[in-house]
């Protein structure tokens, strides 16, 4: 329902996105990963329609957002970064204006409301002003504007960007029951909420697609994947670590904290090989005092720092380009 | 038509929601009021009209209306609500007509409280009211030929105070096209043509060819082309600033 086609958006010399090509479907939640400047933003203003992409296509629900705007921005729910609003109204005067801005009249437009309101649990600040309301409530105002006409589109830049865990867990609850009937695009750092919510993850760092998949897959992509962590006491590390680490199946042994007389030790497999159960039959001949086992599944954010690059750098290398 | 109204709603009542609307209107009709009777000696003239009033209109204008118009684009750029407003689904020239049409007829509010003077010259005496009628039309329309001026340039910056000066330059070189300041300049060695053209887009000298109470076809038509060609102008910025 949303398709890009080699995406490029060029500022003067400065190449934001470069030809992303991208097919999101009906039922699919896409969490959209990447450090500050890597082109998310952008990626996701040429799909709303506000910027005007310097070549290749974007279509919402087969309509080109660029020749057929406005039939396209029907489709959609856009939430912009940083949830803009008008802050002289209350929510319910500002959701009446976008109510009416997307053709609703009349009871119609009392009904939208009060559905998006509820849903985003807005009921208690309707009528005041948006200026004086909490980080919190504000970006639920964004939210509801963006899901108010039901839109089988959903693009929301950071939706949990400043809430709270609780609001968070409840936006989250909110895009899963949404989930099987749209197509959703979201934007976040947070990469536990990729795990949360998403049905899928790109990863894109210098306006390039880098990793695309589950977020399972993915995961199997960390050196952590399969690894195992195990603590024991202080006493026995050294002589296990040395053990350890001269086990076929053992490409590295990494000692963690310790606390309690006791130590962790995190054992990194050759290959991503399930070693679990070796390391406990181990563990078990050596009659080490084993306090805790356990093989972990993988972290996002070593994918995450694999894949992309630090800001600093970019910023050096967009320097060493120019000049 | 829908979608212009949705524009003109948000943005008329956006003026009422906060002290602007008062505080520019108060301001408004203070400035009109000491132009007329202190600077305009409307009193000494000793004459049943109001030219004295509606001849400071223009001056007033072209620094009260740039005012309304700086914020109509320039804020919204600067507080992000224009992503907002240009990925809804309404057409790029619904929106730039609905926000001049919100603050015209604000202006339009803000005349309107001007009707006082009109029942005290006609308690003074007996004006001719054809003619005052008539420049209240042509007040209306000069101040939506700035407007539309004002909030072209709006759309070309984030910055207010930059929209603002701009505005004002540009509103003043309409203002005083057919004066002797200008026209003089231009006669010592421009063909009269060029001249008569110069001196035709002139805001002073259609408004005054109004407010003699002669509403002519030309002034209106003037006005009317003047008010559409900056709202193209508006379109085409807005757009421009798609492309980044």
């Amino acid at each position: 329902m949303i398709t890009l086609q080699a995406l490029t958006k060029r500022f003067g010399t400065f190449t934001a996105v470069s030809g992303i090509d991208l097919n999101v479907g009906k039922g699919e939640v896409l969490g959209f990963l990447g450090p500050n400047g890597a082109g998310k933003s952008t990626t996701m203003k040429m799909i709303a329609g506000y910027l005007t992409p310097s070549s290749g296509r974007v279509s919402i629900c087969g309509h080109d957002v660029e020749t057929d705007t406005i039939a396209a921005q029907t489709a959609l729910g856009y939430l912009p970064e940083g949830a803009p609003a008008y802050g002289d109204m209350t929510p319910r005067q500002f959701l009446g204006f976008i109510a009416q801005a997307r053709g609703f009249s009349g009871a119609e437009v009392k009904n939208r409301i009060t559905a998006a309101s509820a849903k985003t649990e807005l009921d208690p600040v309707l009528d005041q002003p948006i200026d004086t309301l909490s980080k919190g409530f504000k970006r639920r105002v964004g939210l509801a504007q963006t899901i108010l006409h039901d839109p089988p589109v959903l693009v929301m830049d950071e939706p949990t960007d400043g809430l709270d865990p609780n609001q968070k867990h409840s936006v989250r609850n909110l895009i899963r029951t949404m989930a099987a009937e749209k197509a959703i695009i979201i934007s976040t750092h947070l990469l536990e909420e990729v795990d949360a919510v998403c049905t899928r993850a790109v990863i894109i760092d210098r306006g390039r697609i880098v990793a695309d998949g589950t977020p399972a897959n993915l995961i199997a992509r960390s050196r952590h994947h399969n690894a195992v962590t195990l603590s024991l006491p202080l006493a026995q590390l050294a002589a296990a670590k040395a053990t350890l680490e001269q086990q076929p199946y053992v490409a590295s042994v990494e000692e963690g904290p310790r606390y309690d007389g006791a130590g962790l030790m995190t054992v990194f497999p050759r290959g991503h090989e399930l070693i679990i159960e070796s390391v406990s039959t181990l563990a078990q001949q050596q009659k080490w005092d084993v306090k805790e086992l356990y093989a972990e599944a993988g972290r996002l954010d070593d994918v995450f720092r694999a894949l992309t690059t630090h800001d600093t750098q970019r910023v050096r290398e967009r320097a060493g380009a120019a000049a | 038509m829908k979608p212009v109204m949705a524009v003109f709603k948000r943005e008329f009542a956006a003026y009422f929601a906060t002290p602007l609307a008062y505080v520019f209107i108060v301001i408004f009709l203070l400035a009109m009021g000491a132009f007329t009777f202190y600077v305009g000696h409307f009193y000494d003239n000793g004459v049943a009209n109001l030219s004295v009033f509606f001849g400071y209109h223009p001056w007033l204008y072209l620094f009260l209306v740039p005012a309304i118009g700086m914020r109509l684009w320039a804020e919204e750029r600067r507080l992000g609500t224009m992503e907002l407003l240009l990925t809804l689904p309404l057409p790029i020239w619904a929106t730039v007509l609905g926000k001049f049409l919100a603050a015209w007829a604000f202006t339009g509010v803000a005349l309107f409280f001007t009707f006082p003077i009109w029942i005290t010259v006609n308690y003074l005496g007996s004006p001719d009211n054809g003619a005052i009628f008539a420049s209240y039309v042509g007040s209306l329309l000069m101040a939506g030929g700035y407007l539309a001026i004002s909030a072209a340039l709006s759309a070309s910056t984030n910055n207010q105070v930059i929209a603002f000066v701009v505005s004002v330059v540009v509103c003043f070189l309409f203002t005083v096209a057919g004066a002797p300041l200008v026209l003089d300049f231009f006669q010592l060695w421009a063909p009269v043509v060029l001249v008569n053209t110069i001196s035709g887009f002139s805001f002073l000298t259609h408004f005054q060819a109004i407010s003699s109470g002669v509403i002519d076809l030309r002034d209106l038509v003037y006005f009317g082309s003047l008010i559409a060609l900056f709202l193209a102008i508006n379109v085409v910025l807005v757009d421009m600033k798609k492309t980044g």
